[in-house]
């Protein structure tokens, strides 16, 4: 079992040895993880741990990919997706150019899923989709486009709830126990390595969507990423975040007004 | 209970459950006589669609009742619920996080999860009780809050609507009392002292 100050000695070696701030990160979360791992890859004390952490950079990755959360689904939150679809898309389809950015990406889901919309409402040839994660093995995964078989019951229930019309199965090829979605839809995607900790604003975007994220930092670095956001988004432009995620107690709040039930927020002049 | 060397000022009530454990939940609440100084935290598998639990609970307590946010501070004299598809975490600091990692237990919320971070932050001023279910969730979290002195009690299973949950944790070796349904509040009134 990992102790609080011995997640700190970790914390202050991984930014010494590799540059990876985790000291906002919520302390709960990090060590439920860092435990986790622990009992996962068998270290016998907390020092071996340590020393592996330290000198063997492969390992290096695991960690970083296992303690932050990398859960996520495609059409997560289908009245989310609804509203999206219904409400959001018509008005961001009046621009000449799209530019979206999913902060925290994971393994791409989400990015996938806002592809289908904006290609099923004909403006995907002129949206631009950002998609960026810390961990660079998971923005591999986004950019091949594969997902496992096994979940694509529940995300073309998923996708009917959100109000799909079509067959979800023609949006990807299966082969094996593994889909590959269709090219068309990652053609209009970048994908890059970002770290919302320390990495700045690099473009303006109409949308940023950033779900089951900020959930994992404590209230300081949630303000801080929320200014970040800010700073990274048109006036007018949205920002949806977590079904459970809010920016009510943020210094931004009060240029935003939230658009529905659902968790998106409108930049306002 | 008088307050002497051996009992805690007890800050916590965990309660745990699943199929089976609303309606003793409904049974218990308006039964219960909370000193102000005592947190609920309510872990109940469900549904993604009940958003309505809220509303059924405080139908029965004066007590305010509220989906536990994330960050919030965890106030006395208020009953939480873990929001549904989502672990709810307790920091040192006595607030609450969200966490939308893997499921335990095929579950999420899952009890293990709260019970073992509550008995980790409060130590033994948790009382933690876990009703009727057809999953393992509970029994390690159960065991945790034994081990960092807390009390354990759990619905007689002969009692429960599905046996197994209590069941599970009678096995931990970890439970003080093993309780049949009328008499769980007079027990946990008493304890809360």
């Amino acid at each position: 079992m990992i102790r609080e100050e011995e997640v700190h000695i970790l914390l202050t070696d991984l930014q010494e040895v590799y540059g990876y701030d985790f000291h906002d990160y919520s302390k709960a979360s990090l060590r439920r993880r860092i435990n986790r791992l622990f009992a996962l890859d068998k270290f016998p004390s907390f020092a071996e741990l340590r020393y592996r952490l330290k000198n063997d950079e492969s390992y290096l990755k695991r960690f970083v990919e296992e303690i932050t959360v990398n859960v996520t689904e495609m059409f997560r939150d289908p009245g989310f997706y609804q509203v999206l679809q219904k409400e959001i898309i018509p008005l961001l389809a009046t621009y000449p150019l799209i530019r979206i950015w999913h902060a925290g990406c994971s393994t791409g889901e989400e990015v996938y899923s806002m592809a289908i919309l904006l290609q099923e409402a004909n403006l995907l040839h002129k949206s631009l989709l950002y998609a960026t994660d810390l961990n660079p093995d998971v923005v591999e995964k986004a950019r091949s486009g594969i997902f496992p078989l096994s979940q694509m019951k529940q995300y073309s229930e998923n996708y009917l709830e959100s109000g799909g019309r079509k067959e979800f199965s023609s949006y990807y090829t299966s082969r094996y126990d593994r889909v590959q979605f269709d090219r068309s839809l990652s053609s209009r995607m970048i994908f890059a390595t970002h770290n919302l900790v320390s990495d700045r604003s690099f473009n303006e975007f109409q949308l940023i969507m950033c779900r089951n994220v900020m959930i994992y930092f404590n209230k300081e670095l949630q303000d801080q990423v929320l200014q970040l956001f800010d700073q990274s988004l048109e006036t007018l432009g949205f920002l949806a975040l977590g079904a459970k995620e809010t920016l009510r107690f943020s210094t931004i709040a009060r240029n935003y007004k939230q658009q529905d039930k659902e968790r998106i927020w409108r930049k306002m002049a | 209970m008088a307050q002497d060397g051996l009992t805690h000022t007890r800050q916590v009530l965990l309660i745990g459950g699943s199929a089976g454990s609303l309606e003793v939940v409904l049974q218990l609440l308006p039964q219960l006589k909370l000193p102000a100084g005592i947190a609920v935290i309510l872990v109940l598998h469900r549904k993604n669609s009940e958003s309505l639990l809220p509303d059924l609970l405080a139908g029965k307590t004066m007590l305010p009742v509220k989906e536990a946010e994330d960050k919030e501070w965890i106030q006395p004299g208020t009953i939480y619920i873990a929001p549904a598809d989502y672990h709810l975490l307790i920091e040192a600091d006595k607030s609450f996080s969200l966490d939308a990692s893997e499921k335990v237990h095929y579950s999420r919320p899952s009890i293990d999860v709260t019970f073992e971070m509550a008995a980790e932050v409060y130590g033994p001023s948790v009382i933690a009780l876990l009703l009727s279910g057809a999953n393992a969730d509970g029994a390690e979290g159960m065991k945790k809050v034994k081990e960092a002195g807390g009390l354990t009690l759990v619905q007689d299973p002969a009692s429960a609507s599905v046996s197994y949950m209590p069941e599970q944790a009678i096995k931990t070796g970890s439970i003080d009392y093993i309780v049949p349904v009328p008499k769980l509040a007079a027990l946990i009134n008493h304890n809360l002292g």
